[in-house]
This record gives structure tokens, C-alpha cells and sequence, in this order.
């Protein structure tokens, strides 16, 4: 009997390890950048390169970096959800162009529509550096204090809206 | 065109992939400018030591993501500043963690990565130790039977040729 208990607790064991690797996805590294300031930048807007925009103009409110990119093509999929999710006005969303061509962009929008308040536009990824972006799309849950509270890497999923992002925005609003 | 090109465009197509391969590999890789030797080797050597973060099980150094020549500009950037090999790594680990090492530091979450391995040799070993004196316990010595003993003299006695046979 004992002869078979240890094989089949290693067994046993080893099916573990397995069934949490292949509910782990190797593609989304935790960023160190949660719960730390969210990185300060200034730059320039997408649809009006003349004006500006820093993160710190946020100071006081919950808001939703979205780094998007008219090459990236997860980003068309999740932009209908985004689009349902700005008119829900739930957290005001705000765009992060990251390493794409203006015309690009502005026509990307204006084919699919614009869920953003404003985008930035990060032409040589050098902001996109300080968030730790590596791959759009992902996006930045950012506090009234400027603190990063949560990130999204790959597409926001209805999912991850309804049951992460909603309540987060609600409790960092209280 | 001879006859064996006739019938066979698809291994001439197949061959000619085959010989592309080797070149367009060596194009991937990411060419040192030649403005700075020194600074250029400087930059590659740090680079072999940290993952591109799109394409996972390849280095800074090799990968022709976007990312990594973004990230290996920043290097060089930093080196020309003159950053310390210390200094660019706690930048690039402040924004991409840890992840982005390939060798990664001794510390408390990290101790069974580095140490289990050690662990667990060390558990076997003890294993063996204790199977190795539990087989010998079970096997007591038995002094041999003076019947026993004439019967291996005998045996002794008879000419080894024979035997193995």
C-alpha cells in the first residue's frame, strides 16, 4: 500500500504545479509600478500637437491610461468596449499614443470612433519606457493622489472591468 | 532548364528557402554601430543579461523587437551619461521588475528558486542513505554451513575454464 502512497503524492503534486503554470500567462509580467506614483510626463496631444498634457493635471481625480496604437490590433478589439465604456462615464478615459504615426492615429479614431478625453502622443516610446509598457494595449488605473492602482496588460475584458476596474473606481472615490 | 527543374519546381522553391535561411537569420541580428566600439560592446554585454519583455526567451541583445532597440537606445543613452552597469539595471528593473533579468537576485523570494534545487538533491541523498542502511539491515550475515563450504571447495577445486563456460 505504502508503495504507492509517495508516487501518488508526487503525482499528485506535480498536477498541481501544471495546472497553475497553465493558468499562468508568461506574457503578463506584474509591473513594480503598482501602489508607486505613476511616472510624471508632459506631452504633446494627439489631436492638437500645440497643446500639452501631463499626468499631473489629474491630481484629484480616478482616472484610465490606455496606451493604444493604430498598429497594435488587440487594441481594435478592445476598442468597442472601451467606446461603451466612455459613455458609461464611469472613469474618464484618456489615451496614450504609444510609438505610432499622428495621421495614423487620428485616422484610426476617426474610423472607429474616439473613446479618449484626450491622447498623448509618445512618437519615440520614451514615456512608454517609464510606465513599463511593453506591448499595447495595457492600461493604467490611476488614484486622486497620482498612485497607479492597477494594470491592465492586453485588452480590458468585460470581465475585468465589471469585477476589478468598476469596484476599484468606486472605493477609490469614496 | 533541365528535366529534374521541370518536375521538381517545388524542391528548388524548398531549396531556395532553405538557403535564405541562414542569411536572413544573420541580418536579424542587431548590428553594433561603429561610432563607439568600446561603448557598443559595453551596451551588447548588458543587454545579454536582460530578457526582451515581448519576445521572452530572447536577450536585449538579440531580440528585433521595437522594445528592445527602444530599450537598447536607453542604455547606450544612459552609458553615455555615464550611468553605471548598476544604475541602468535599477532603472530598467523599477519599470519592467525583475522579470526583465535573466539572472535573478538572491533574495527572500527568490531563495526557493535558487536554493531548491539544493534542497532537494539533499533530500534524495538523505533518501538513498536511509534506503542503503535499511537494505542492510534486512540482509544479516550468514555464516556459511560446513556443508556449504565443502561444496564451494569443490567448486573451487574444478578448473576455472569449465566453469565459465
Amino acid at each position: 500500500m505504502s508503495r504507492f502512497v509517495i508516487p501518488l503524492c508526487l503525482f499528485l503534486i506535480l498536477v498541481v504545479f501544471l495546472a497553475l503554470g497553465l493558468r499562468h500567462d508568461p506574457h503578463e509580467v506584474p509591473s513594480p509600478l503598482i501602489n508607486k506614483p505613476a511616472p510624471a510626463f508632459r506631452l504633446s496631444q494627439l489631436k492638437d500637437p500645440t497643446k500639452t498634457f501631463s499626468a499631473d493635471e489629474m491630481r484629484g481625480k480616478v482616472w484610465l491610461l490606455n496606451v493604444w496604437a493604430s498598429w497594435c490590433i488587440s487594441c481594435r478589439e478592445e476598442h468597442p468596449l472601451l467606446l461603451e465604456y466612455a459613455r458609461s462615464r464611469a472613469v474618464p478615459i484618456y489615451g496614450f499614443n504609444y510609438k505610432d504615426k499622428r495621421e495614423d492615429a487620428i485616422s484610426w479614431l476617426g474610423e472607429l470612433g474616439d473613446p479618449y478625453a484626450l491622447s498623448v502622443s509618445d512618437l519615440d516610446g520614451r514615456v512608454g519606457i517609464d510606465y513599463g509598457v511593453y506591448g499595447a494595449p495595457e492600461s493604467y488605473l490611476i488614484d486622486r493622489e497620482g498612485v497607479i492602482r492597477f494594470k491592465q496588460i492586453g485588452p480590458i475584458t468585460p470581465d475585468v472591468w465589471e469585477k476589478t476596474i468598476l469596484p476599484l473606481v468606486k472605493d477609490l472615490n469614496k | 532548364m533541365n528535366s529534374w527543374q521541370r518536375r521538381h519546381p517545388a524542391c528548388i522553391f524548398f531549396l531556395l528557402v532553405l538557403f535564405s535561411v541562414p542569411f536572413s537569420a544573420l541580418a536579424k541580428e542587431a548590428q553594433p554601430s561603429a561610432a563607439d566600439p568600446v561603448l557598443e560592446k559595453r551596451v551588447m554585454n548588458l543587454s545579454k543579461e536582460l530578457r526582451c519583455l515581448v519576445c521572452q526567451n530572447e536577450t536585449l541583445a538579440d531580440s528585433r523587437a521595437d522594445l528592445a532597440e527602444d530599450l537598447r537606445n536607453q542604455i547606450r543613452e544612459q552609458m553615455k551619461a555615464g550611468k553605471s552597469d548598476k544604475e541602468i539595471i535599477a532603472f530598467l528593473t523599477q519599470r519592467y521588475g525583475q522579470f526583465i533579468l535573466y539572472n535573478p537576485p538572491v533574495e527572500p523570494t527568490t531563495y526557493l528558486l535558487w536554493f531548491g534545487p539544493f534542497v532537494l538533491l539533499l533530500l534524495g541523498l538523505l533518501l538513498l542513505f536511509r534506503y542503503v542502511k535499511q537494505r542492510r539491515e534486512l540482509i544479516s550475515e550468514q555464516p556459511l554451513s560446513a556443508d556449504d563450504r565443502r561444496r564451494a571447495e569443490t567448486l573451487l577445486k574444478t578448473t576455472p575454464g569449465k566453469e565459465t563456460a
